[in-house]
């Protein structure tokens, strides 16, 4: 048997977590060094496995088969196909940059950083479920993580109401999905709960018609679909910063990621019926989101409803159901991650220092953190969707994909991007640029070489992948011919 | 059957019973001829090690297996059903008594434990019942005791009030349920239940008197479980009771009246299946709304969980409501893992009320920064009842989903999941409050009895939650063997 790479790379961050929450109180120098040893790995084995994907072959690799519990088709599946690879790479980043930006947490640091282990557990073994049982698994996992750091960690304000929000949206999401698995499962003939078989049961169409919404609408809200939004913003505005990361940067891809593995791939003809309705919903979000977006006062909500946008792009790809949609739905889920995750450390070093996150009370702090400002305008750029960036090359196949099935969503949506554009440039304009309020003078401060590693890493990825698209599009692609293979088959 | 002679088998299979009843003999004789403390724990230990002993023979030497027998005449009915919920009474009422251990008002007193004893004897013969008079014997041997161990703290008066009330209900729903007994009887002229079955095969009840009489056992059996609406006793008897009973009570009290509907509801009503699994459904519907929104409102964490259990009886319902065998299996494993999830729940709440003499929810506050151990367990456990992995609260909520699903119940399955919903805010709440930051760092005694205790339901759940195949593999046969027929 080969070395259980996924395995181990879902297993590292747990058994980090439990180090850390079960000993971290007698010896908290220890800590740190562990969860930032865990997170590199982690990264490094993400990396490795990057590299290790054999795009010729294409498929899931890297696959690790147990019984669990035979007699109800359920059974310890693992693999991962280039999408899959694609979210793993992401995941490892933001983790390993959520731990980075924390390093300053004080307060019950060991509950800290073991449960953003855990969370990362969870997120890792959702990428690379091969059994839907074992997805929901996973799934669940994190309630209670992100529950807590909101709680304990987030902004005192309004994180009791933000955190209760947050987990009982993701909660009815995933069980509103769940209801639709065991839907899946019971129309299976073979009484399965293994991804793989699944995907080659046709079911019928009338079934499919029916369960279709249950499951895509219930991962999509973890996504964060029309109406179903509005955890998004509060949730991310109220969680801490490396939370804020995780949620907004891995947690909503791992509700798209869901919705696409079980809902589009598990049922081809629901999706195909429900395309317009999600077209619909999602332009709704990429629209309204980026509208909203503009009137925040708050810097951290700009963030927050950007992501609302740019989810529903990812959906817009997802409901064109073609070559090119797929393939720029695909990128964008690796590109917003990362970049999300940019601008939410950012946000989070900038209150860090200045203690406000309003935006009309911060200016000129190019002048005291160079690289914070380098690095959001890094990230303003990738979400406008400029040529040369990860953002660019992961919209444009999605405008295409579109275009080829409802030209007007394309047109309305495009608008998009030209509010982007004005709500990015007004951020970089009124937080950076200007006259340094008084009060800041001499007390805020640059950030740390840490946050800085950050910025640097996370804007190389989003600058490697738009100068050098051969990175990561034939892998997604391989993703991609797989679905079509599928949405073909049906 | 119809010989008289008492056979080997007769006394195999009443063997834990007897050893039950020689372990209450051992208690008060000790209690009589050992020096009074106040802090003494012999007798405790003494009932633990007494129940362990009775519990690893039976686990080692009485196995059924994938055999079905009747004992006593056609009294008892030996299968691996009743085999897992003796098990699982007797785990419970041992787990519960490392709890009452270091509890000033009970730990001392020979005939709290003998009660608690006695009433693991008439549970024991309610799962193995199959004849409506051995049936009603053991459910009043069963509740007479726990009437006492309610109102155990006669120097609280909310104590025996709850005591009281328990008992004014306990005994008007069994008085219901023998007017149901008494017709089946006055209409089959026989006791056991595969006699009443062929007469009522034989057409010898009408559609309409089998369904009133089902109505009638409900009443009883709904009781047993809390399930709505006869659970009004539960909130107080559980508010009022020494907490160490609180928690049997909604484990191992609860798992043996959910045993006696499932073999009462196969072997007597199976003609008019439509009729009970709809009452259940029903039944298992408004449980799960009245326990989990009335649990919402409240600010005592052990009236709290005592609405969360009602909820509970109401999921647990779904299976067997299913009807199916999977339904069955599905309920056996969801109440597997809550004997140890609940009962870890409730000596939680134990622990810190004996420290903060109080049972607000407020005195949760900042507990893990109390005593993180106690704090962790009670995650752990309430994160199980809310249907989280990596618990056995999960794979029991996915199971009896999936039996609601293969039983074409989608509506009650679709109801079942709100609820889960509407149970996560108030567990959250809970947990939100336990794991605030505080000032206060007195940390919590915790001692070696509670402590034993605690890990033995920590690893239940968590065994529960990852490693499935073994104990569904034996509730298979369990279920299986409970619906055969003859």
């Amino acid at each position: 048997m080969d070395f259980p790479i996924l395995s181990v790379t879902i297993f590292i961050p747990l058994i980090a977590g439990l180090i850390i929450l079960l000993f971290g109180r007698q010896k908290p120098g220890w800590i740190r060094p562990i969860a930032l040893a865990a997170s590199s790995l982690v990264l490094a084995l993400t990396l490795i496995i990057w590299a290790s994907y054999s795009i010729e072959k294409a498929g899931y690799q890297f696959t690790e088969y147990l019984p669990w519990l035979p007699q109800l088709g359920i059974s310890y599946h693992l693999g991962v196909d280039g999408i899959g690879v694609a979210m793993l790479v992401m995941t490892g980043l933001v983790v390993f940059s959520g731990v980075m930006v924390s390093w300053n947490i004080d307060n019950r640091s060991n509950e800290f950083f073991s449960y953003l282990m855990f969370l990362a557990t969870s997120v890792l073994g959702v990428f690379s479920s091969l059994d839907l049982f074992l997805l929901f698994f996973f799934l669940e996992l994190a309630v209670f993580p992100k529950y807590l750091m909101i709680v304990i960690w987030g902004y005192p304000k309004t994180r009791n109401y933000g955190g209760m929000k947050l987990t009982l949206y993701l909660f009815i999401g995933s069980v509103l999905a769940l209801i639709g698995a065991l839907a899946i499962y019971q129309a299976s003939p073979e009484k399965t709960f293994d991804l793989l078989l699944l995907e080659n049961t046709a079911f019928s169409v009338e079934m499919q018609r029916i369960w279709f919404p249950f499951v895509f609408l219930g991962f999509a809200i973890l996504g964060g679909i029309f109406p179903f939004h509005s955890w998004a913003p509060d949730g991310h505005v109220a969680a801490p910063t490396a939370i804020s990361m995780l949620l907004a940067g891995v947690e909503m891809k791992v509700g798209v990621f869901a919705a696409l593995r079980v809902g589009i791939m598990l049922l081809p003809e629901g999706a195909r019926h429900w395309a317009t309705w999600i077209m619909v919903l999602a332009t709704i979000n990429v629209v309204y989101g980026a509208f909203i977006a503009m009137i925040q006062k708050d810097f951290k909500y700009v963030i927050g409803f950007s992501s609302v946008s740019h989810m529903g792009l990812v959906l817009i790809g997802f409901a064109s159901l073609n070559y090119n949609g797929l393939l720029g739905a695909g990128l964008q889920m690796f590109s917003h991650g990362v970049m999300t995750a940019l601008f939410f450390s950012i946000v989070g070093m900038v209150y860090d220092r200045t203690h406000t996150r309003d935006i009309a009370s911060l200016g000129g702090l190019y002048k005291v953190m160079p690289w914070a400002m380098v690095g959001f305008i890094v990230g303003g750029l990738v979400s406008m969707g400029m040529p040369g960036l990860s953002g660019f090359i992961a919209e444009i196949p999605i405008y295409m994909g579109v275009w080829q099935v409802a030209p007007v969503v394309a047109i309305i949506s495009v608008i998009s991007i030209v509010v982007t554009a004005a709500y990015i440039l007004l951020v970089v304009r009124k937080v950076f640029f200007g006259e340094l309020p008084k009060e800041f003078e001499g007390k805020v401060k640059d950030i740390t070489a840490k946050d800085k590693i950050v910025i640097g890493l996370l804007s190389l990825f989003m600058i490697a992948i738009g100068l050098v698209p051969s990175l990561m599009v034939p892998l997604i692609e391989t993703g991609v011919n797989h679905i079509l293979a599928i949405l073909g088959g049906a | 059957m119809g010989s008289n002679m008492i056979t080997h088998f007769d006394l195999i299979a009443i063997l834990p019973e007897i050893f039950l009843l020689g372990l209450i003999a051992i208690v008060m004789i000790v209690d009589v001829f050992r020096k009074k403390q106040i802090n003494g724990n012999t007798i405790s230990w003494i009932t633990f090690l007494g129940l362990l002993i009775i519990i690893l023979v039976t686990l080692l030497f009485l196995s059924p297996g994938n055999t079905t027998r009747y004992a006593w005449g056609g009294m008892m009915r030996v299968d691996a059903a009743s085999f897992t919920f003796q098990l699982i009474v007797m785990i419970g009422a041992a787990i519960t008594t490392l709890f009452s251990m270091y509890h000033q008002e009970v730990n001392d007193k020979g005939e709290y434990f003998a009660m608690l004893l006695l009433s693991v004897i008439g549970m024991s013969m309610m799962a193995a019942s199959s004849n409506i008079i051995l049936l009603y014997l053991a459910i009043e041997t069963t509740a007479i005791p726990l009437y006492v161990l309610v109102g155990f703290l006669t120097n609280n008066n909310f104590s025996i009030e709850s005591g009281l009330k328990y008992f004014l209900f306990g005994a008007f729903t069994s008085a219901v349920l023998l007017y149901g007994f008494s017709l089946l009887y006055g209409f089959t002229g026989s006791t056991h239940f595969t006699e009443i079955l062929a007469a009522i095969e034989a057409g010898k009840i009408s559609t309409g008197l089998l369904v009133f009489i089902l109505l009638l056992t409900i009443v009883g059996f709904g009781a047993k479980i809390s399930g709505f609406p006869f659970h009004f006793w539960a909130p107080d008897a559980y508010q009022g009771a020494p907490t160490p009973i609180t928690g049997y009570l909604s484990t191992a009290s609860k798992a043996i009246g959910f045993v006696v509907i499932m073999r009462f509801m196969v072997s007597i009503f199976s003609p008019e299946p439509q009729s009970w699994t709809l009452l259940l459904a029903l039944m298992a519907t408004a449980s799960m709304f009245v326990g989990n929104l009335l649990a919402l409102a409240q600010k005592d964490i052990k009236r709290m969980f005592a609405y969360s259990s009602i909820a509970h009886a109401g999921y647990i319902l779904i299976g067997v409501a299913s009807g199916t065998a999977l339904g069955f299996k599905a309920s056996m494993y969801y109440l597997l893992a809550y004997l140890f999830t609940n009962l870890a729940v409730f000596g939680v709440i134990h622990i810190v009320e004996k420290s903060k003499k109080s049972s607000e929810i407020e005195s949760f506050h900042g507990l893990m920064q109390r005593s993180p151990g106690i704090a962790l367990v009670f995650l752990i456990a309430v994160l199980s009842l809310a249907g989280i992995p990596p618990f056995g609260g999960f794979v029991s909520k996915v199971l009896v989903f999936m039996a609601a699903m293969d039983a074409g119940l989608i509506w009650l399955l679709i109801i079942g999941i709100v609820n889960s919903i509407i149970a996560l805010y108030y567990y959250l709440t809970v947990l939100r409050i336990t794991f605030a930051d505080s000032e206060e760092s007195k940390s919590q005694s915790i001692y070696l009895g509670w402590k034993l205790a605690l890990s033995v339901c920590v690893i239940g759940i968590i065994l529960m939650g990852v490693i499935f195949t073994p104990w569904l593999n034996w509730l298979e046969v369990a279920s299986t063997n409970l619906m055969l027929l003859h």
